[in-house]
C-alpha cells in the first residue's frame, strides 16, 4: 500500500500520465481510497487547466510595431552585410 | 463577399521555409503568430513589462538573425521558446544580481509545507470570476513562486513543452524538471484552493 507522501511524489509523472501501468494502477488505487489525495489530485488537475485555459493577451499596438520596424531594419542590415561580404 | 470565409492555415514549417529563403512576409506571420505567447512568458519569467517588451524584440530579431542555424529538428516554436528564456532569463539574473536569490537556488524541499490546503473547489473558477479576475488570481500565484519553480512551470505547463523540451530549455536535468514541476504545481494549487476552495466546506472536518 502507498503512503499519500508516496503518492504525491509521483503526482507529476500521474498527472502527466507517463508512468509504467503497475505503478499507475497502484496509484489510482491509492486515489480511490484516499479522500485527500483524491481532493489534492483532482484540485493540482484543475489548477493545470485553468492554467491552460488562460489565453494570452494581444502584445499592444505600438510595441508590435516597434518590433516589425526593428526586423525590417534587421532585414536591410542582413542584406547590406552579404552584398559586401562578397 | 470573398470567395473563402475560412482563415487561412498556418502551415509552420512552410512559413519557415520561406522566411529562410528571405520572404519577410513569412517570417512576419510565424511573428504574429507566436508575439502574445512570447510576450505573456516573456512578463511572467521577468516580472516587468519593460523587460518584457525587450525580451519579446531581442528573441524575434535573434531568431530572424540565426534563422539559418535552425535545422527543423524540434518545432520552430520550441526553437524560439528556448531563445525567448535565454533572453528573459539574462534580464532576471541583471536585475537580481545584486539581490535576492540565484536561479539555481537550492530547491527547498520542506515535505510540510507540500500540502496544506485540502479542500474541494467550487464547481467553476471560470464561470465566478471574470477573466480579468481570473488572469489577475492566475499572474499573482505564479508570481508568488521562486523562479526555479516558476519558470519550469511556465514553459511546461503554460507554453506546454515536453519534460525533455523544458530540460534542454533550462539546461537541466529530467529529474530537477519533475521535482521543481511537482513542487510549483502544489504551490500553486494550494494558492488557488485558497481562493476557488468551496465555502463553508473546509477540510474534511465530517471524515
Amino acid at each position: 500500500m502507498l503512503t499519500c507522501k508516496q503518492f504525491l511524489q509521483e503526482l507529476t509523472d500521474f498527472l502527466d500520465d507517463t508512468l509504467d501501468p503497475k505503478l499507475r494502477a497502484e496509484l489510482q488505487k491509492h486515489v480511490s481510497e484516499c479522500p485527500n489525495c483524491w481532493v489534492v489530485c483532482d484540485t493540482t488537475e484543475k489548477t493545470l487547466k485553468v492554467f491552460k485555459g488562460m489565453e494570452p493577451q494581444p502584445v499592444p499596438s505600438h510595441i508590435q510595431a516597434k518590433l516589425m520596424e526593428a526586423l525590417e531594419k534587421k532585414k536591410k542590415s542582413k542584406g547590406i552585410a552579404t552584398q559586401t561580404d562578397i | 463577399m470573398s470567395t473563402s470565409t475560412t482563415a487561412p492555415v498556418f502551415d509552420e514549417p512552410a512559413l519557415v521555409a520561406r522566411a529562410k529563403a528571405g520572404d519577410m512576409s513569412a517570417f512576419s506571420d510565424l511573428v504574429q503568430h507566436y508575439d502574445r505567447r512570447i510576450f505573456r512568458m516573456a512578463k511572467q519569467i521577468t516580472q516587468n513589462d519593460d523587460d518584457a517588451e525587450d525580451v519579446l524584440q531581442e528573441s524575434f530579431l535573434k531568431a530572424y538573425t540565426h534563422l539559418d542555424d535552425f535545422q527543423g529538428n524540434s518545432k520552430f516554436y520550441t526553437w524560439l521558446v528556448r531563445i525567448a528564456v535565454n533572453e528573459a532569463l539574462m534580464k532576471l539574473r541583471k536585475r537580481r544580481s545584486d539581490r535576492t536569490v540565484p536561479l539555481d537556488e537550492p530547491i527547498d524541499t520542506g515535505e510540510d509545507e507540500m500540502v496544506r490546503e485540502i479542500a474541494v473547489w467550487d464547481e467553476n473558477p471560470e464561470e465566478t470570476y471574470s477573466r480579468e479576475e481570473l488572469a489577475q488570481i492566475l499572474d499573482q500565484a505564479i508570481q508568488s513562486l521562486k523562479p526555479a519553480y516558476r519558470t519550469v512551470f511556465i514553459l511546461r505547463d503554460i507554453e506546454e513543452l515536453s519534460i525533455e523540451e523544458t530540460a534542454e530549455a533550462l539546461s537541466l536535468s529530467i529529474s530537477a524538471v519533475k521535482s521543481r514541476l511537482l513542487r510549483a504545481r502544489l504551490q500553486l494549487r494550494e494558492k488557488l484552493t485558497r481562493q476557488f476552495k468551496r465555502q463553508g466546506d473546509d477540510a474534511f472536518a465530517y471524515l
